[in-house]
């Protein structure tokens, strides 16, 4: 159905939003409080004065899981903030800890070996440290999250009927009927054809696509103001991707949410999001507004990353620039900055002093020798000739874009 | 198509696989049929890489499991350098298959996590020869190098000291110890990161050329497949929908369906445009019972009567690009 033909049927967008909201709760907003945070060795980073008017103020978040008395550094002085209505990308590759960072932020990191430190403020209230009781206030209602697999996110043997109002009766005391009503309104929102046919149905008897729907309408029952998308299509078709990802960005401009979508994709965040942060080992490495992140990108991370993905716009066999080696291992980090034995542009300081977050026009990255920088070109002519492994195919990309940093 | 046809098989002594008519079908509740595979063909030059294209479930993967006989196809021909595959007894194929392998998606499951790498890789050999250890450890050492997997430290490792990229590549050396002619390459890359994906793709370019290889690559990430193969073929609900050379079909989609495979797919680009109409392109029907005439109309904008009667065949674009459309997007040369 689209967008019209359902505003047609009577069911605007505020109305739609009101629906859920008659039993709101909303946690003491801090709003008027101007906090300033420092970042860990006395760099500022570019949000380091805690928004208030943020909806979410992520600071040092730091997530170490011990095994075998060894700290597994997942993330590791995280800070962000989200705004209402704002979508923002975290981007980075397998083991890099975005999903631990996501986990972390609801309270849901289950691990008994598992210890988070810093701060994450929901609109003013702290919840690092918050019992699960206390949480669960804030599932749901005010924070909500899409996992990546859509197969096993849902109870295979429970309908979908009831595993879309369980949480609605839980929190708002509704009869069967009325649960049920919503639960056909609910799918009618996430363009599933014949909803009340689809209650009775059992995961198994959906698609793919059909079942990463009911998982975001069940996210959205509650009307969260933030929505967490760890990685929501990785497991879906290009097609069945696209419609997701709209229906994802339309209900969270209609709702006016904040997002945070998790992804390995740049070509998801691309057209999607506000902001874009990207991850490595455990930090974030460059932070910016999606536009300026692809037209300048400043880490030499986020350049190879961008550079080693096909595009349909080249030739047929374009030689890939495949980023040498593999990510560090995140128990025993390398001093200095943790892509140095990956990075082309490498020089003795990265290995010696790890760089920190800095901010130029409201463009965050960190290291030493970011792109177009001069240094930086200086660092890569001088590792060329000393015969530093290089990536092939990096060598002519970075020909044909001489002049721009991307 | 989604149609048929055969306008588009070429002829010459250089080809390797030619696949005519090829139809699988599988046994259904109730006495129905699943149309996995309705009738298809193609062709791949020596030296050529073939992509296959399209989304879940339009038999792809059959497709690439029917040309190794696995199962049998319910009907039509496989031929490998002009011998028939399907009239082979069990036995006859079992020898034919060394010179066609394949490579799976998820490199982790498809090693045995009990064994080594070195006895992964030399299994084959223990069938077909060599069977002397030494000589069997020579060749097994010499393509572990070529697919980046150190031989010595990796000899007596079992799969789990692997990460996904690494798996992908024993998978590989797996498939070239039997020195193939052809390697069916089954999503190889879809489940790997985009660094990783990078070098695997890289890698398969230079084996192919090392080794003069001729690969069949199935995926559903348009960019790459465009990226890896000579020509693409997009297949839909158990048809072909169109058969071009990767850059020209790229530049001029001329089925409805390749343009909303295109239009889906998510580019690194921040000023691309989204296409709202695409989340009413629906999901792909059931393949047992399929819809009538062209398969696609059901999801197609410029579906008509004559789309639902009759089945519309492959004609010429321009040359080596055909599509089965009764309405394409490139007039077709009459």
């Amino acid at each position: 159905m689209t967008h019209h033909q359902y505003r047609a049927q009577g069911l605007a967008g505020n109305e739609r939003r009101k629906l859920h909201c008659s039993h709101h709760r909303k946690p003491d907003n801090g709003g008027t409080r101007v906090e300033v945070w420092q970042i860990k060795g006395g760099v500022v980073s570019s949000s380091a004065a805690s928004d208030s008017h943020a909806l979410l103020s992520v600071r040092d978040l730091r997530t170490h899981f011990d095994v075998g008395g060894d700290a597994v550094k997942a993330v590791d002085g995280v800070s962000f903030d989200v705004h209402e209505g704002k979508a923002l990308g975290i981007v980075g590759e397998s083991g890099c800890g975005k999903t631990v960072l996501s986990r972390s932020i609801m309270g849901i990191t289950t691990a008994s070996n598992a210890s988070t430190s810093g701060s994450v403020k929901y609109s003013g209230t702290e919840l690092v440290g918050k019992g699960k009781r206390e949480l669960r206030k804030f599932w749901g209602e005010e924070m909500a999250m899409v996992f990546q697999d859509p197969m096993t996110s849902l109870n295979p043997v429970v309908r979908i009927g009831r595993q879309l109002t369980e949480h609605l009766r839980a929190h708002k005391d509704l009869s069967k009927s009325e649960a049920n009503d919503l639960a056909v309104q609910l799918l009618t929102w996430v363009r599933i054809p014949e909803p009340k046919e689809r209650l009775s149905n059992f995961p198994h008897q959906m698609s793919g696509g059909m079942r990463q729907r009911v998982c975001i309408a069940i996210a959205l029952a509650c009307s969260p103001n933030l929505l967490f998308a760890d990685e929501p299509t990785t497991a879906l078709d290009v097609t069945v991707q696209h419609q997701i990802l709209n229906l994802l960005a339309q209900q969270q401009q209609e709702r006016q949410m904040g997002m945070v979508l998790v992804t390995h994709d740049l070509g998801v965040v691309a057209t999607r999001t506000d902001d874009i942060a990207v991850m490595y080992a455990g930090k974030i490495v460059e932070k910016a507004s999606t536009s300026a992140l692809f037209s300048g990108m400043r880490h030499p991370y986020t350049q190879s990353l961008f550079w080693s993905i096909p595009k349909t716009s080249e030739p047929k066999h374009t030689r890939l620039s495949a980023i040498v080696g593999r990510p560090p291992n995140l128990a025993a980090l390398p001093s200095g900055c943790s892509f140095a034995d990956r990075c082309p542009y490498v020089q003795p300081i990265c290995r010696e002093v790890e760089p920190q977050l800095q901010t130029i026009d409201s463009h965050s990255f960190a290291c030493h020798l970011p792109v177009g920088s001069s240094d930086a070109e200086a660092a890569l002519s001088a590792n060329i000739s000393a015969g530093l492994p290089q990536s092939e195919g990096a060598a002519t990309r970075r020909e044909a874009h001489q002049g721009t940093f991307t | 198509m989604a149609g048929s046809g055969s306008a588009h098989l070429r002829n010459g002594g250089d080809i390797v696989i030619r696949v005519e008519n090829l139809t699988v079908e599988f046994p259904a509740k109730g006495g129905n049929v699943v149309h996995a595979v309705s009738g298809i063909s193609f062709d791949v030059r020596r030296g050529e890489t073939l992509g296959l294209v399209g989304e879940s479930g339009c038999g792809k993967s059959t497709t690439g499991k029917a040309l190794l006989q696995l199962p049998a196809p319910t009907g039509g021909s496989v031929q490998l350098d002009g011998e028939e595959l399907t009239q082979l007894s069990r036995t006859e194929m079992i020898a034919r298959r060394t010179d066609i392998q394949m490579i799976f998606q998820d490199p982790i499951s498809s090693l045995n996590p009990r064994r080594t790498i070195g006895k992964i890789v030399a299994e084959p050999l223990d069938v077909w020869g060599p069977t002397a250890s030494d000589e069997q450890w020579a060749l097994v050492a010499s393509i572990l190098d070529a697919v980046g997997i150190d031989p010595e430290s990796a000899k007596y490792r079992r799969p789990h000291e692997y990460s996904g990229g690494q798996c992908q590549r024993i998978s590989i050396a797996r498939a070239l110890v039997m020195e193939p002619k052809v390697i069916i390459c089954d999503e190889p890359v879809s489940a790997l990161d985009v660094s990783v994906q990078a070098q695997i793709l890289n890698m398969l370019e230079d084996l192919k050329a090392k080794y003069g290889l001729t690969l069949v690559f199935i995926a559903h990430d348009l960019a790459v497949v465009k990226n890896i193969s000579d020509r693409v073929a997009v297949m839909y609900l158990g048809k072909m929908c169109e058969i071009s050379d990767s850059d020209d079909l790229y530049a001029t989609p001329a089925h409805p369906y390749t343009q909303l495979l295109m239009d889906s797919h998510p580019e690194p680009n921040p000023e691309a445009v989204i296409d709202e109409m695409v989340v009413l392109g629906g999901e792909i029907p059931s393949p047992i019972f399929p819809p009538s005439g062209c398969r696609f109309r059901t999801r197609c904008e410029f579906a008509d009567e004559l789309c639902a009667h009759e089945e519309p065949q492959m004609s010429m674009i321009s040359d080596g690009h055909y599509v089965a459309c009764h309405h394409p997007l490139v007039e077709p040369v009459s």
